[in-house]
């Protein structure tokens, strides 16, 4: 299945990226976590929500089909 | 209220909002924490509406590097406190209403009790350790959080603490690293988005005061200024969260928010793992005088009234642990070690008398083989 990943923040950076697509069997949030961070090793560092579907989950949640993701990072500037 | 027809007058002819709208205005009471690239936008609509009591807290002085986005000062502000340049700017705007000027730090000693205050707390600070301490202050007082802030040409809005919905620990539980997230001094900003995202957020707690519309409670907003997208996130309430801040309560005033953001690192060392600790200078505050010694540490012999004229026979790129006889004297010289631009410092636990104790536990020990 395709997913749509977005990234904010600090990790546009990161990853040099603003979204991007990824292909992927079903897997929890977790999974793809580490498989994006294995992309971009220096996304451990770095603290984020995962968003599916405009909704924030926990690592545990099973994305089962095509999906919008989004990594969100905490902001403190003000 | 004399004044609906002229000052209020298209606000008040909004159906939404009518006289009674205008009268609930009048009557609510928000503070602004952080009278920054936030907090100038957020404080000027919400003066402008008609507010009935505003407090701004912000210990900060109005430097020249903030008038490019804090658009409530002029030249003539920079040097000033900016909670008091506030209001005397916000003065002039609406002379009718309350302002209330804290020129001080928000810390965990006066913020219970400036929250009480209130009705609303907006939260326009440029920090992870003050968030954090503004949630839970607002999450033990029961007040509604009209959060926001920015990174870069980004911008996050939200709710918390309302209507049972979920709080900023609900949405990121632990704070980043130290130094992970750039702050917009150290990244920059453009001046407009904090005017945007300030705005929201005058506008949410005009809402939350009016009952009007969807409040963004449980959901996160962002803004992005470059691409002009944005878009809102379901964050759930995670009542454990919650309920964690409620337990500690009673602790709040002696929380050290610095240390939990990881901005400062634990000083206190425990006498058994001194010993293993290498290439520190340990530095002995106690009086000559004082038994017992601890020789194997090879302490410097510095008496804490000494300190100050003695700093410079201490290597400042070398981790220093200080002690004392059980551990009060040596707090004091820590202070003095960070006042003087020492960052690698730490005290051990119970001073000299934990130290001699554990030589001692250890003999025994053998002994007993």
């Amino acid at each position: 299945m395709r997913l749509i990943i977005k990234y904010f923040g600090m990790l546009v950076e990161t990853t040099n990226n603003t979204e991007e697509y990824m292909q992927t069997e079903v897997c929890s949030v977790l999974e793809l976590v580490e498989k994006i961070t294995n992309l971009y090793p220096d996304l451990r560092d770095k603290n984020f929500k995962v968003a599916v579907n405009q909704q924030l989950v926990n690592d545990d949640y099973v994305i089962s089909s095509e999906a919008e993701i989004a990594l969100l990072p905490p902001f403190a500037g003000g | 209220m004399t004044s609906f027809n002229s000052r209020y007058q298209r606000q008040v002819i909004l159906p939404e909002v009518g006289e009674d709208g205008q009268i609930k205005i009048e009557n609510s009471k928000v503070l602004v924490i952080g009278a920054g690239g936030l907090g100038c936008p957020i404080l000027q609509y919400l003066v402008a509406a008609g507010i009935g009591t505003i407090g701004i807290i912000d210990f900060d002085v109005v430097d020249i590097s903030n008038l490019h986005r804090q658009i409530l000062y002029g030249k003539s502000s920079v040097g000033i406190n900016k909670a008091i340049a506030a209001r005397d700017r916000l003065k002039d705007l609406n002379p009718e209403i309350n302002i209330i000027a804290y020129p001080e730090k928000l810390t965990t000693k006066n913020a219970i009790s400036i929250f009480t205050q209130f009705d609303i707390i907006v939260d326009g600070t440029d920090n992870f350790s003050t968030r954090y301490l503004v949630n839970d202050a607002c999450v033990i007082t029961k007040k509604p959080l009209v959060y926001g802030a920015i990174f870069k040409f980004e911008g996050q809005v939200s709710v918390f603490n309302y209507k049972n919905g979920p709080t900023y620990r609900c949405l990121f539980p632990e704070p980043p690293k130290a130094g992970s997230v750039p702050s917009c001094a150290e990244i920059g900003v453009l001046g407009v988005l904090p005017g945007i995202i300030g705005s929201m957020q005058a506008n949410e707690v005009l809402k939350i005061i009016l009952n009007l519309g969807d409040v963004l409670n449980g959901k996160l907003f962002t803004y992005d200024c470059l691409t002009t997208q944005s878009s809102a996130y379901g964050v759930p309430q995670d009542a454990s969260q919650i309920s964690k801040v409620l337990e500690a309560a009673g602790d709040f005033e002696t929380t050290d928010y610095d240390l939990f953001c990881g901005i400062k690192q634990v000083r206190d060392v425990m006498a058994k793992d001194a010993f293993q600790i290498e290439n520190a200078q340990f530095i002995d505050v106690r009086e000559a005088h004082e038994q017992p010694k601890i020789d194997n540490l090879n302490p410097l012999y510095i008496p804490l009234s000494e300190l100050l004229e003695e700093l410079h026979t201490i290597k400042k790129d070398k981790q220093v642990i200080v002690f004392c006889q059980s551990g009060i004297r040596s707090r004091k010289a820590l202070e003095i070690l960070e006042e003087n631009g020492f960052d690698k410092i730490s005290h051990i636990t119970g001073g000299a008398i934990a130290l001699y104790n554990h030589v001692a536990d250890k003999a025994d020990h053998k002994k007993s083989y």
